[in-house]
């Protein structure tokens, strides 16, 4: 008969540290979706050239693991800088950035993939440039670059796993202490496991809703 | 009135408008012939500022359309121009494709633009149509929609850029009826074509182009009948 430690309150306590990965998460990905959408655009109306100096800071957080990114912030943000910010704030921070660099490549494509015939028969209705963006490009760019946007977002919430270096306290990192007290390892990151899954699969499930809902237009 | 003045437009090397002339009253209707690569449609999308030009000037009304100090947005709702791929917004209806400009451009309240896209739309055959998506029309819709998206502007200019090459052949009579339908209602028009018979029907004067020059330009009982031009002669040999 199988037979385990874990208690109500552990439960709990894993529940807590998957909020964490959510508050994260959804922070991260919501300002470096902002960011993203920004430099994206920059990007198609400045030209290569221009925009290169962003491109290369960009690079720099998609070539870079995340987990030296984190330290090296965290350091950065403690030792040069001397300011007392927390480690979520830290992580957010870095993640963002992160979640940004990627995001630009997908809001650029999505853009890049609205047909050039399209976007001149908007300006040709009148339409300013803004107008054009607005209600004719972003939204079928929006359309193009969804399932990419969903694959970064989830990509980015298991990522958001290493932000216990900054001393954030998240799901997998709750899990890791559970374990050590409790010496269950399978039995603990199976739950865990089961807690990523619960918060993957609406927004996974949303995504191919929106796809569906929009290719019946 | 439109006033094209000795203009030429050039891509990298390639010249492919070499002086052209050309003024259209309010009321005419222009249509433009001619080869593949003669400029006919290049001369449309610099008409509506969509294209700069090197040389010359285009006047609209006396507003001169490359100048730095016009406001093209502002022109450009008074030239309306369909071209030859419909160019439909897929994730808008047919209703809100109509309705979009006149909303945002021109700040109409949604009632009264409904009204207009309605009626335009009706004017065009689409008037079942409204909440369907571009992507389940035919071609032939789908450009009577282009035209009726442009129309909801009001403008008082209509360009058509061989707005039938892209359609399948049973469809491009619907389209060519409408523009039939415009040309009689008095509508200013400059239509690039290669239907010869819509040309010899509907235009007041026709005008042949020719590797980037007007050869000839005339009424089309003399351009289609009595060709002075010898690469006029030889063009209409080659599409009768």
């Amino acid at each position: 008969m199988f037979h385990t430690a874990l208690t109500s309150a552990d439960l709990i306590f894993l529940a807590k540290g998957a909020g964490m990965t959510i508050l994260v998460t959804a922070i991260s990905v919501f300002i470096g979706t902002l960011l993203g959408i920004v430099f994206g655009v920059l990007r198609g109306q400045l030209g290569p050239i221009w925009f290169a100096p962003v491109t290369f800071v960009l690079d720099i957080f998609r070539s870079v693991p995340l987990l030296i990114q984190l330290v090296l912030a965290n350091a950065f943000v403690g030792m040069v800088l001397r300011l007392h910010i927390s480690g979520l704030t830290v992580a957010c921070m870095v993640l963002s950035l992160y979640t940004a660099a990627y995001c630009t490549e997908i809001v650029r494509g999505g853009i890049h993939a609205v047909p050039a015939t399209t976007r001149r028969a908007a300006r040709s209705l009148g339409m300013s440039w803004l107008q054009d963006m607005r209600y004719i490009v972003l939204p079928l760019a929006t359309r193009i670059a969804l399932p990419s946007w969903i694959g970064l977002a989830l990509g980015v919430m298991k990522d958001s796993a290493l932000v216990y270096v900054v001393q954030v306290t998240e799901l997998l990192k709750s899990t890791q202490i559970l374990i050590t007290r409790l010496q269950e390892p399978l039995f603990l990151l199976l739950i865990c496991g089961a807690f990523y899954f619960i918060i993957s699969f609406p927004l996974a499930r949303f995504g191919g809703y929106l796809e569906k809902r929009w290719s019946n237009d | 009135m439109i006033e094209i003045q000795n203009v030429h437009k050039s891509f990298g090397q390639l010249e492919v408008l070499k002086g052209i002339d050309l003024t259209v009253q309010k009321g005419e209707v222009v249509t433009v012939i001619g080869g593949s690569g003669s400029g006919k449609s290049t001369l449309l999308t610099c008409i509506n500022g969509l294209e700069p030009i090197d040389k010359g000037r285009i006047l609209v009304d006396g507003t001169e359309v490359h100048a730095k100090s016009t406001n093209l947005n502002k022109l450009r709702q008074k030239i309306g121009i369909v071209f030859q791929q419909w160019n439909a917004f897929p994730h808008l209806t047919v209703l809100e494709n109509v309705t979009l400009a006149p909303r945002k451009v021109l700040g109409m309240g949604k009632a009264e633009a409904e009204a207009i896209a309605e009626k335009q739309l009706k004017h065009v055959g689409l008037g079942e149509k409204l909440s369907t998506y571009p992507t389940r029309l035919s071609g032939g819709q789908q450009q009577r929609m282009a035209i009726a998206r442009a129309l909801a502007m009001s403008p008082d200019y209509m360009l058509f850029d061989e707005v039938t090459s892209a359609l399948d052949p049973q469809l491009v009579g619907e389209v060519l009826e409408t523009l039939k339908m415009l040309a009689e209602e008095g509508m200013t028009m400059i239509c690039v074509t290669h239907e010869m018979a819509f040309a010899r029907d509907v235009s007041d004067r026709v005008a042949y182009f020719h590797k980037g020059i007007m050869a000839e330009i005339g009424v089309p009982e003399q351009l289609f009948n009595d060709p002075q031009h010898p690469e006029t002669r030889k063009f209409l040999a080659s599409v009768r």
